[in-house]
């Protein structure tokens, strides 16, 4: 018999909605709410032995205590399989569905499971390694999303062999060997025939989608604009006072240039990590052109530059945090009245 | 960072060396330039011409401020320049 132990929120236990947000992770014997359906679904192969519930803000608060105390109440439960959720497109309730299961598999090594729709910000957890497979978005599809989640789980909980393509949950980012039938080159060959005989043809490697973003119009006049001067090259004043990260930045810094005519050699360097640096700390303008902008600024080029430069380290950041350095950096500029930015990038 | 400052309606123009990615992140106004360490500079010259050509990187990235686009697109600097 398959020791089953349930994770779900605060309002799916039926204590509260969001006046009970914030209760503490708490056990109770046997199933609670959908689990009830689990365990009809069970059909004798297993048993809901026990749930575990905890409220959707208490957890996303304090989301590493959350998990520590949860953890303690599973570790006695002994269970064979973990299930999560479904979460449907909740944020706070994936975050933990999330995080539970992938505490469970890698802290506990519980075979565990979350079930959630596949836009909800609880699916970062699958990089970390959890399990989810993908559901609804709301839970009026309750009844369709707990019977893949089950067995999904029960395949887990036996070990067999499992891949996102043939078990249907959400690729995990790890890539395993495999032996192919043909070699690479075959296999090349043969994608681009059927590309130019508009056949149908699956790469091997799936590549990024980038969104695309509607241009900004252009200035009229760029010699009546206020210009920002930003840049991914890691210039900053010597000593890096913010301590930006060498590569992975996590954040951005804003220095004054007001009254500089130029970045002196020696005052400002670069802490980008991923090219050498001699030749921008030789020169610091040959990553941020303060000089030439400030000729142009003399000569009626432009009206002006924006009193601070940002900067930050495009050296393996990821694409969520230089997106939301670009919009808070937007955010400032835009109501200081900038017209326009030169963004420099090594 | 490019694209948000765009999405937020700010033109922004990006000096850059490895043109392809910018065009396949979708950056709307690149300037390319000479080398990866670089941005806004080339070594390889004298002092005085190597501010020439910053000069030039940046009259050309001014203009690509002033110039509508509808996609990602390059504005070449002047490679005598």
């Amino acid at each position: 018999m398959l020791r089953v132990v349930h994770y779900i929120n605060q309002f799916f236990a039926g204590l509260g909605g969001e006046e009970k947000a914030d209760l503490k992770p708490e056990v109770r014997s046997g199933p609670v709410g959908p689990g009830r359906l689990l365990q009809s679904l069970l059909q004798g192969k297993g048993e809901v032995v026990a749930t575990l519930i905890c409220g959707d803000t208490y957890f996303a608060e304090q989301p590493e205590e959350a998990c520590r105390r949860l953890a303690d109440l599973l570790f006695t439960l002994k269970a064979d399989l973990m299930l999560a959720g479904p979460a449907f497109a909740s944020g706070r309730y994936g975050l933990a569905c999330g995080e539970v299961a992938r505490m469970a598999l890698n802290e506990l090594t519980i075979p565990a499971v979350a079930a959630m729709h596949p836009e909800n910000p609880g699916v970062q957890a699958a990089a970390a390694g959890a399990y989810i497979v993908p559901c609804g978005s709301s839970a009026a599809s309750m009844k369709e999303a707990l019977p893949p989640l089950l067995a999904f789980g029960i395949k887990l909980a036996g070990g067999s062999a499992l891949s996102p393509d043939v078990d249907g949950y959400l690729p995990r980012g790890i890539r395993k060997n495999v032996t192919a039938d043909l070699p690479a080159a075959v296999r090349a060959v043969n994608m681009v025939l059927a590309k130019i005989a508009g056949r149908p043809f699956t790469s091997e490697i799936p590549l990024p989608q980038f969104d695309r973003v509607t241009p900004a119009p252009p200035v009229p006049d760029i010699r009546q604009a206020t210009v920002a001067l930003v840049t991914e090259s890691g210039l900053v004043p010597a000593g890096n006072p913010d301590r930006i990260e060498s590569s992975r930045a996590s954040h951005f810094a804003r220095y004054s240039i007001g009254g500089l005519r130029g970045f002196a050699p020696g005052e400002f360097e670069s802490v980008h990590g991923g090219y050498s640096t001699d030749f921008a700390n030789a020169d610091p303008n040959r990553l941020v052109p303060l000089d030439i902008a400030r000729r142009l600024q003399g000569a009626g080029g432009i009206a002006g530059l924006y009193d601070y430069y940002f900067t930050t380290v495009g050296n393996g950041t990821s694409v969520q945090n230089a997106q939301a350095f670009g919009r808070e950096i937007a955010a400032e500029i835009r109501s200081c009245g900038v017209k326009a930015a030169i963004l420099t990038a090594t | 960072m490019a694209k948000e400052l765009e999405r937020e309606g700010i033109p922004t123009v990006l000096l850059c060396n490895i043109v392809p990615i910018a065009l396949t992140v979708g950056a709307n106004r690149i300037v390319p330039t000479r080398g990866i360490q670089y941005p806004t500079g080339d070594p390889s010259l004298s002092r005085e011409r190597e501010e020439a050509w910053r000069e030039h990187l940046l009259m050309t990235a001014l203009k690509a401020l002033e110039t509508p686009v509808t996609g990602p697109t390059v504005f070449p600097p002047d490679p005598k320049e």
